[in-house]
């Protein structure tokens, strides 16, 4: 059984897988990932005219009022060629907070010009000791005449060096609190790394970084719904992008396993290896049920049926991403583990996923409590 | 989970603790700690220690060269070591030609080789696979032609680990191609400094460089590096795999890095409280050393047993498929411990070439690249898909 797309979403699937198939090759990707930027700005733009970045966005903010199940099918395709472009933290995360925290003059700041690709944003959560809650941060923000002050660090920030505008999330009076605090504001500091999957992400940290009251995005002490909603929507989107990602390192594997000879026949040939690849292919259909899932309930208002069936789907996905993943390397041999092939590639990207939005120890806890 | 030696073991034992704790250097330790590279000057610094002090080659007997230990003190031997986080050694050179040479050496040539692979003199590689044979390691394409005086040598072997270090290769070569595959086959020892021969890096997804292609065009072999007779190398390819599977097992290093693990996840919170006092978290731990102890003991079992004449056969395919398990699950779990700090990859830091102040808690650097490289353990050496063919075929099957 397949789950049918509306029309609206195949355009889309055509649109992105073509965009993957031409612009997104093994040696193009390679000169991206190199680039002083680390992803394509002229890619960026062409998603905006593609209408990709506003695809959830109401018409009002540039967008095209599309469902998470359409963002879904473009973040599908751009797991299948290992994109880097800062879709994740500008469109999924950043955008959909906004949209729900926002004001009304947040949003016609900040929507439009995500949608024509003229701002990026990230969202800084994670902090040194936080693991993967939300909750448990000691960055701080203090009341300072009419606006705040704030200290802290921020870890492993997706986006950071690319985002116009942080999002980050800090400890207020009595609670918690998000504060859009613009990247080259006094007293932030960007340190910039690659991630495994090529991916950039920053320590950040803010040293007496001061910001008005209209910084403050989403109700004083009270921001904790919406980012658990943020984070829910991270993982369910992480989970459609490993859908797209195990898929090709399947058929990169059993293309591998039709031609690749020892012993004077194909090494499909051989059981054991039969065997794996048919566990790999299970592991795939039983994660493409679940970021079916994932899809639907992301954008839902109910937060306990919502982190019930992102978790499941978080765990689901995080298992069959290691079958598939370790399974295509023991399948290939050594070639696998070589950085001029690209199954490899996909391997890191799959383990990336893992520690993203919370890995599988901490969506079985949550799904189980 | 501690085993209990003899009291002679445990005396022994602490010998060798005594001399790691005084001979070590910090800096080197550290990096076998957490996972960075060793640098050939700093293998060859630490083999002249070993040598000073009569801890080299543990393998060798006393004829050879070596310390004469029998297998209790060199299981004992690679424990301690691996706990107190010395080098390992270079199995290249002693550990698997050079049983060969003990074995169809000439008196010349284990006079001339078996002093110099003590001391890494001479460092080894490995001319094994080519990239039409790996599994098939018996397709081999790499050609000799007797010349008379020298054998002329021309292919290419690929995933030579440590290539850019070596200076000296043992290679499989095809010397008959009308016999069967197994028997066309010739091992030979040379210097890599012979002209016509080329190392290219492979990069690995790890970001680091440990193994290599090698290209032969047209390279003089004088027959002096002949090992044993022509066409039997497949032979004592074996004879030297069946070396390499046994210490592949890498138990000492596991428990070590069981140890880490432990550490790692009692400074790492998760929910308030230390990640190691999670339930879920800390059963898993359990499990694995449940798991390691039982591979101890088998390999202990093993030892006893191989003193009274028992050949240890299918043995090493056992340890080698249940010590490569191991340890990708160790490097699975210390990841996994970290957590989101497992994602940054600067793999210069992670590989422990860079001064620059890590991103994250200090260990967490090498934890990916770690991971990501440790699949290869239940690939080379035989894949564990090869090692479960010859414990099945030694069933009968």
């Amino acid at each position: 059984m397949e789950f049918t797309l509306t029309d609206t979403q195949q355009m889309l699937q055509d649109t992105a897988r073509r965009l993957v198939r031409d612009r997104y090759g093994f040696e193009q990707r390679k000169a991206v990932v190199a680039s002083a930027l680390g992803y394509s700005a002229e890619l960026w733009k062409e998603y905006a005219e593609l209408g990709l970045l506003g695809l959830e966005l109401d018409e009002d903010h540039g967008g095209s009022g599309g469902s998470f199940e359409d963002l879904a099918v473009v973040v599908e395709a751009f797991g299948r060629g290992l994109v880097v472009e800062p879709f994740l933290s500008t469109v999924v995360l950043g955008a959909g907070l906004v949209t729900r925290a926002g004001s009304a003059a947040q949003k016609d700041a900040i929507l439009p010009k995500v949608a024509a690709g003229e701002m990026k944003l990230a969202l800084a959560t994670g902090e040194p000791k936080a693991r993967y809650s939300l909750e448990r941060i000691e960055t701080g923000a203090k009341r300072d005449g009419d606006g705040y002050l704030l200290n802290g660090h921020k870890a492993v920030v997706l986006g950071a060096d690319s985002a116009d505008l942080i999002i980050a999330s800090a400890r207020t009076a009595k609670g918690v609190s998000l504060f859009l605090v613009p990247r080259d504001a006094k007293g932030v500091d960007v340190r910039t790394y690659p991630n495994m999957d090529d991916r950039r992400a920053a320590e950040v940290t803010f040293d007496n970084v001061r910001v008005g009251a209209d910084a403050l995005l989403g109700p004083e002490d009270g921001a904790l719904l919406h980012l658990e909603a943020a984070m829910d929507r991270g993982a369910a989107a992480i989970c459609c992008e490993a859908l797209g990602t195990m898929t090709v390192l399947n058929e990169l594997t059993l293309d591998y396993l039709k031609t690749r000879t020892q012993f004077g026949r194909p090494i499909g040939k051989f059981q054991v290896l039969q065997h794996r690849m048919a566990d790999m292919v299970i592991a795939e259909q039983q994660a493409r049920s679940m970021v079916q899932l994932a899809a639907e309930h992301a954008n839902l208002d109910d937060a306990k049926r919502r982190a019930q069936a992102i978790s499941a789907a978080k765990v689901q996905v995080g298992q069959s991403a290691q079958i598939v993943g370790r399974g295509a390397i023991q399948l290939h041999g050594g070639i696998g583990l070589t950085i001029e092939f690209v199954a490899g590639h996909y391997f890191r990207r799959l383990t990336a996923m893992e520690m993203m939005f919370g890995d599988q120890a901490y969506h079985l806890k949550r799904f189980a409590a | 989970m501690e085993l209990t030696y003899p009291k002679e073991a445990q005396d022994f034992a602490e010998q060798i603790r005594a001399f790691v704790r005084a001979e070590l250097p910090a800096a080197i330790k550290q990096k076998v700690l957490f996972h960075k590279r060793i640098s050939r000057d700093e293998q060859v610094f630490w083999q002249r220690k070993l040598v000073e002090h009569g801890y080299a080659t543990p393998g060798w007997s006393k004829e050879h060269g070596g310390p004469g230990w029998d297998a209790l003190q060199r299981h004992v031997y690679d424990d301690v070591m691996s706990e107190e986080a010395a080098p390992p050694a270079i199995p290249f050179g002693e550990s698997m030609i050079a049983p060969v040479l003990f074995a169809v050496g000439t008196p010349e040539q284990k006079a001339h080789y078996l002093p110099k692979i003590r001391t890494l003199e001479y460092f080894f590689c490995q001319g094994f696979s080519e990239p039409g044979a790996g599994s098939d390691l018996a397709s081999l394409k790499t050609r000799a032609i007797d010349k008379g005086d020298h054998w002329e040598v021309n292919g290419q072997k690929t995933w030579t680990s440590l290539a850019q270090y070596a200076n000296m290769i043992f290679c499989l070569v095809r010397t008959d191609t009308e016999a069967k595959l197994q028997e066309g086959i010739t091992m030979l020892v040379f210097p890599m400094d012979l002209p016509g021969i080329t190392v290219r890096p492979i990069i690995t997804i790890d970001g680091g460089h440990s193994v290599n292609e090698t290209f032969f065009d047209n390279v003089k072999v004088p027959k002096f590096g002949q090992i044993g007779e022509p066409n039997k190398g497949w032979t004592y390819a074996k004879l030297l795999l069946g070396h390499e599977r046994t210490s592949i097992a890498r138990i000492g290093q596991s428990k070590r890095e069981l140890r880490h693990l432990k550490a790692l996840a009692s400074e790492q919170e998760s929910d308030g409280t230390p990640l190691m006092e999670q339930q879920a978290f800390r059963e898993k731990v359990a499990a694995l050393e449940i798991e390691l102890a039982a591979l101890e003991i088998t390999a202990l079992r093993i030892i006893s047993t191989a003193g009274k004449g028992h050949s240890p056969g299918v043995e090493a395919n056992l340890l080698k498929i249940k010590g490569s398990e191991i340890q990708q699950r160790l490097t699975e779990m210390m990841l996994e411990a970290v957590g989101p700090y497992g994602l940054p990859f600067d793999t210069n830091k992670g590989l422990g070439e860079t001064n620059l102040p890590p991103i994250g808690p200090e260990e967490a650097a090498s934890l990916g690249p770690n991971y990501l490289m440790t699949r290869v353990v239940s690939i080379y050496g035989g894949s564990n898909e090869i090692q479960r063919n010859i414990i099945a075929k030694s069933l009968g099957l």
